[in-house]
């Protein structure tokens, strides 16, 4: 069991590093929402830190969008989604490992740069564990509801539409709890609350949405 | 004749008339694993797709040692039927048995996933992986190999010096060699092959059958879909769906 989880994330890393380009796509993409908007609003600071949470929010979630809609296609055409649904392995833990893989190489990168962009949006500096610690616990969780879309939309030649369509909803309260805490900060209140709540999204996404991801590819291959 | 548990045994030498000669420095390779072939019975099967029915009641009974050939006209649902055999799709009616129990359910479900190896029309090499790196993880999903090992069954498809070129630079019959070393690799009892001389030249194709044969003389367990005649080959049975229906 820990041989196929250690073959599956090397196979993934070789996979992500031979096509850098997808791997740099959604990180471009954050970088470029996040820095065009201080040139379209303007530079005062007092606007740019009422928005930043917002912004950078946004931007992460739309970019962590963007990525997956190819999680599982290439699996998918090429047929190695089939040798994994008839492996003797669970299918719901080679998908974890495939959906927390593709977090490591896109969404830690944001969680990395986000204190780079909060300054730049002029968020003070004692707000920034916040942020980097609010897109710790909130990334993963677009990760994995978003791969649960993915995989239902495995099958369809255009899914990206309707992968947007099926998991916007799922990630409004993710949203609303990352920038609520982060409005919070800005203006000293406590963020346990918020904290809290999307730990228990996080540990709620962690254990269930395998199943579901594992459910939507064994539609998707029996077409 | 199956007589309880026999041992069986991935061959070694088999040459590609002309193309690799089979190098005799490397010992042959022998799997110590026990797997018992057991009878294969199909009990009313039948299928739909797109509210159109492909096939229905089929039932047949599989010996252990026999090759079976799915034949039939374009859409008359070869593949259907392996993949439902497979386990990747639901038959609507009917059951598979494996040693006379369900493939679809509960242990016998389990046992299948361990008994049967599916090489689909696509074949799951990934261009971006080397011919080496794609068998090591093809093979990892059910059980791991060595990399001497992939060596060895990467010069019995004829891709000695291939090992390490990615497999988008290969050629469409390279490609589907990489994905057809894994018989000389897994230890699955019962292969199902769809269409696997694809893109195969002759030579290729005539060491496949060889590979074949061996198989089912050695207890194994062999269902595929060609559109090559297999006439040759002796005690080939051949269901075919276009008079089926």
């Amino acid at each position: 069991m820990r041989q196929i989880v250690w073959l599956l994330f090397c196979r993934e890393w070789r996979l992500a590093w031979r096509r850098p380009g997808d791997l740099l796509n959604p990180l471009v993409f954050f970088a470029l929402v996040v820095s065009l908007f201080p040139l379209a609003v303007g530079p005062e600071p007092s606007m740019l830190r009422a928005m930043a949470p917002g912004v950078i929010w946004v931007a992460a979630l739309l970019a962590t969008l963007l990525s997956l809609d190819g999680l599982f296609r290439s699996d998918y055409e090429d047929g190695s989604l089939e040798q994994w649904v008839l492996s003797p392995h669970p299918l719901e833990l080679m998908v974890l490992v495939k959906v927390l893989h593709h977090w490591l190489v896109s969404g830690l990168a944001m969680v990395v740069l986000a204190p780079l962009f909060g300054m730049m949006l002029a968020l003070p500096v004692s707000v920034l564990p916040v942020l980097v610690l609010t897109l710790l616990l909130g990334t993963p969780i677009l990760s994995l509801l978003g791969a649960v879309g993915a995989a239902l939309t495995v099958g369809l030649k255009s899914g990206g539409v309707l992968l947007a369509l099926l998991i916007l909803p799922l990630y409004i309260p993710v949203l609303i709890l990352g920038t609520g805490a982060m409005d919070a900060a800005l203006q000293g209140m406590p963020v346990t609350g918020f904290m809290l709540w999307l730990g228990c999204l996080a540990v709620l996404a962690l254990t269930l949405a395998p199943f579901a991801i594992a459910a939507g590819l064994r539609i998707g291959v029996s077409e | 004749m199956y007589n309880g548990a026999r041992l069986i045994q991935v061959p070694v030498a088999l040459k590609y008339s002309g193309r690799s000669p089979v190098n005799m420095s490397h010992p042959p390779r022998r799997f110590g694993v026990k797997v018992k072939p057991l009878p294969v019975e199909l009990d009313g099967l039948a299928c739909e797709r797109d509210q159109r029915e492909l096939f229905a009641s089929l039932s047949l009974r599989l010996e252990p040692g026999e090759v079976l050939q799915v034949a039939g006209p374009n859409g008359s649902g070869k593949t259907s039927l392996l993949r439902i055999m497979a386990g990747l799709l639901s038959p609507s009616a009917g059951d598979m048995r494996y040693g006379g129990e369900s493939v679809y359910r509960g242990a016998g479900r389990e046992n299948w996933r361990q008994q049967r190896l599916f090489i689909g029309h696509a074949p799951a090499v990934k261009g971006a992986l080397t011919a080496e790196e794609n068998l090591a993880w093809l093979c990892a999903l059910s059980n791991p190999v060595t990399t001497d090992q992939i060596w060895q069954a990467l010069e019995q498809v004829g891709l000695r010096g291939f090992e390490d070129v990615p497999c988008h630079n290969l050629s469409a019959g390279q490609h589907r060699r990489v994905a057809l070393a894994r018989l000389y690799l897994e230890q699955h009892p019962v292969w199902i092959l769809d269409e696997p001389f694809t893109a195969i030249d002759k030579a290729g194709v005539a060491a496949l059958e060889g590979h074949i044969m061996q198989h089912a003389e050695q207890g194994g367990l062999v269902i595929m879909t060609t559109h090559h005649g297999l006439d040759h080959l002796p005690g080939v049975r051949c269901l075919d769906l276009g008079q089926v229906n």
